[in-house]
């Protein structure tokens, strides 16, 4: 028979990641959760999900593209609305998987005061459903590009290492934020704000050339602005952005251990505080 | 007897209260602006606002294999908190625990259940939740909606499920699970009765077929006693008996109910008061004319009470107020101290005693007297309802033959009254007859 000893937690440690994958039932039905509650509930359902992205894309593409003169097309050689669509589907991938990890220690309040489990598994679940939504915005982007006659090509293969990083990146400062909120719940009013400002600082609706030569290091160092390169490299076939990509991978990887552990640490309160 | 399955040893837990458990970012920064140099110097000093509540001190047990134990105890004494340092809800913050064997939990009802899904997702869902692997959930399907009689529900949302099928299905998820250590928490205080009695049962055949150790927390005395093997009684974060059911559940309810000798109640200190405090009811005496307590009275019996107080601060132009309840909690009379001027009270720190005779003529039945202190201003100091429970018999209590004769007892009291006829013929005076 299995002895569980309990004592008092002391220092800092790294989430047991057996008692993790011990879980991944769990893990799977509160993400299997998530996507049907979203479904079920609006009326528009899944198209909802779909009609975001595009919608967001017309509009940029009238009024910044169209009338304010933004085109894409010289530098990279695709039409603005494909161009800003393709740096949107990532985009909108990583903020809703950012916000949801954040918000989702919070909101799992009741489960939290009244059953244990390793609570990494809030976030870890909370990361999976943007996932779905982003698969079926992948597929309606990938229609879009071949109906402009922009047939992706081998690079296609590529997709999943950056979204990895995109949900990586997502997850690592997601994990800090989530064990932040319950101690702070300003973090759900600034993370929305951090979002807006990140989608300007991001090449979703103009091309990297805009920003100044001379502010270009600094601004690459937005973990974003590799993996919207180079979403659109896998997909449309623009220039491989290169060393741009070690950024976001050195970025995720810090963020991702380092959260752990603090969430790991901040885990312990969690229930005296939430 | 073997090992126990659940060994604490010297546990305790600290709460901190206060500014600094909660807040927010800005308050937080504020209090760093403001107090730029406690902060730096750190130490006790940068939580001036902050208070310790100690939960939980020093509590040592062991929980027998295969038993069923009650935690018992008033309100704030501990029990939850122990309960969930067992769950690992949260942690000790000193001592000790060890669990042998799987420990499955249930200190709600259908923890995790989302109203938007269906019966069958949420039983896949809760069971997740309360530690079942995906094929033990598929194993103990069939039971588990047998169990609940949810049957043709399955696929309906549980946001249109009634309270009752909400609940049969929950609690059938959690009886199912597999664990040797079951933590159950004021579970049974949900569903219709038949469903208790269902719960019941269950809990039983769990821990005597199943031999599993089942530590239970409930505010039914009655279902502790009829459940459990032993029972642990806590108040304020500390062990104060465990053994033998019956034993402990007597200990707790001397402590919290009033203890009714006869025509005696001694009031226990933490009985249910009520009141801001500065004095303490402590006993309340019956008496009937013969002069001994009784907690019978015959009928047309002056009630002859005696009150104890321990006064802990002066209380210049102090009242006591008497009342007398149904069986039901209706308060049919009051008496008060200084009612026509009789008694004016300057009470000062210590014991004192005071009599009072009530005299009413009650109509058979039961009834219980309330006792409140009241100061200057008419504010409570000490209320204390039902303090001490009496009867009053259909006997006249000066051996006449005058009782109450008719067979349903209406209302509570009977006035003095004088009744004549005032036309037509028959007028008879009855008391005369009677003899």
């Amino acid at each position: 028979m299995r002895t569980k000893v309990i004592e008092p937690p002391r220092g800092w440690g790294f989430p047991d990641l057996a008692e993790i994958a011990s879980h991944r039932d769990l893990i799977f039905y509160l993400a299997r959760r998530d996507v049907v509650v979203r479904y079920k509930q609006a009326a528009v359902g899944g198209f909802w999900v779909v009609l975001q992205p595009l919608l967001l894309a017309g509009v940029f593409s009238l009024f910044l593209g169209t009338w304010a003169g933004f085109d894409a097309n010289p530098d990279t050689g695709v039409p603005q609305p494909l161009f800003v669509l393709a740096g949107l589907v990532v985009w909108l991938f990583f903020s809703t998987a950012l916000e949801r990890v954040s918000k989702s220690t919070v909101a799992s309040e009741g489960l939290i005061s009244k059953i244990y489990f390793p609570r990494a598994v809030i976030p870890l679940a909370a990361a999976i459903a943007p996932l779905v939504d982003f698969a079926i915005t992948f597929v309606v982007v990938v229609l879009v590009a071949i109906a402009y006659g922009y047939p992706p090509g081998p690079e296609i293969l590529a997709t999943p290492l950056v979204v990895a990083l995109a949900e990586t990146t997502a997850f690592g400062a997601g994990l800090w934020l989530s064990a932040l909120n319950v101690r702070y719940r300003d973090v759900t009013l600034i993370v929305p704000f951090v979002l807006l400002v990140g989608m300007f600082v991001t090449p979703i609706f103009y091309t990297l050339n805009l920003v100044p030569e001379s502010l270009q290091p600094l601004y690459a160092l937005n973990p974003m602005v590799g993996v919207v390169e180079g979403f659109r490299w896998c997909l449309l076939g623009t220039d491989f952005p290169g060393g741009l990509l070690l950024i976001p991978v050195v970025v995720s990887v810090v963020l991702t251990v380092t959260g752990a552990l603090y969430y790991q640490r901040a885990e312990r309160g969690f229930a005296d505080v939430i | 007897m073997g090992e126990p399955a659940v060994r604490i040893e010297g546990v305790s837990k600290r709460y901190q209260l206060g500014a600094l458990a909660g807040g927010s970012l800005s308050q937080r920064l504020e209090s760093a602006v403001r107090h730029p140099l406690r902060r730096m110097r750190g130490t006790a000093e940068s939580k001036p606002e902050t208070s310790e509540f100690w939960a939980l001190r020093d509590v040592d047990l062991g929980i027998e294999e295969g038993k069923i134990t009650g935690l018992i105890g008033p309100n704030g004494a501990g029990k939850s908190t122990l309960l969930k340092l067992l769950c690992r809800i949260t942690a000790p913050t000193e001592g000790r625990i060890e669990l042998r064997g799987r420990v499955g939990s249930l200190l709600e009802v259908g923890t995790g259940f989302h109203p938007e899904l269906t019966g069958r997702e949420n039983i896949f869902l809760n069971g997740a939740i309360l530690g079942m692997r995906r094929e033990e959930i598929i194993r103990r399907f069939s039971e588990i909606v047998e169990f609940s009689g949810i049957g043709q529900f399955l696929d309906t949302p549980v946001k249109r499920y009634s309270s009752g099928m909400y609940v049969r299905l929950a609690f059938a998820i959690a009886a199912h699970l597999e664990s040797e250590i079951l933590l159950i928490d004021e579970v049974l205080a949900v569903g219709d009765q038949e469903f208790q009695r269902k719960c019941l049962g269950k809990m039983e055949e769990v821990s005597t077929s199943g031999g599993r150790t089942v530590i239970f927390v409930a505010h039914n005395m009655s279902s502790i006693r009829r459940l459990c093997d032993s029972a642990v009684l806590l108040d304020h974060g500390r062990v104060l008996a465990h053994g033998d059911t019956d034993r402990v559940v007597a200990d707790y309810l001397e402590r919290v109910e009033p203890v009714q000798h006869g025509g005696i109640a001694n009031i226990a200190a933490d009985a249910q008061r009520s009141g801001i405090g500065g004095a303490r009811l402590l006993r309340v005496e019956l008496s009937d004319s013969s002069g001994g307590a009784s907690e019978r009275v015959r009928y047309g019996e002056p009630l002859s009470l005696s009150l104890g107080f321990e006064i802990e601060r002066r209380l210049p132009g102090a009242a006591v107020q008497v009342g007398v309840s149904t069986a039901e909690g209706i308060n049919i009379l009051t008496s008060h101290s200084s009612d026509r001027g009789s008694l004016e009270l300057d009470l000062e720190e210590g014991m004192i005693e005071l009599r009072c005779e009530l005299r009413a003529t009650l109509l058979p039945g039961e009834f219980a007297i309330d006792v409140d202190l009241l100061d200057a201003r008419g504010f409570s100091v000490d209320r204390v309802e039902r303090t001490l429970n009496f009867k009053v018999l259909n006997v006249a209590f000066d051996g006449s033959g005058d009782h109450y004769p008719w067979p349903h007892v209406r209302g509570s009291v009977r006035p003095e009254s004088d009744w004549s006829v005032v036309q037509g013929a028959g007028s008879r005076v009855q008391a005369a007859e009677r003899g």
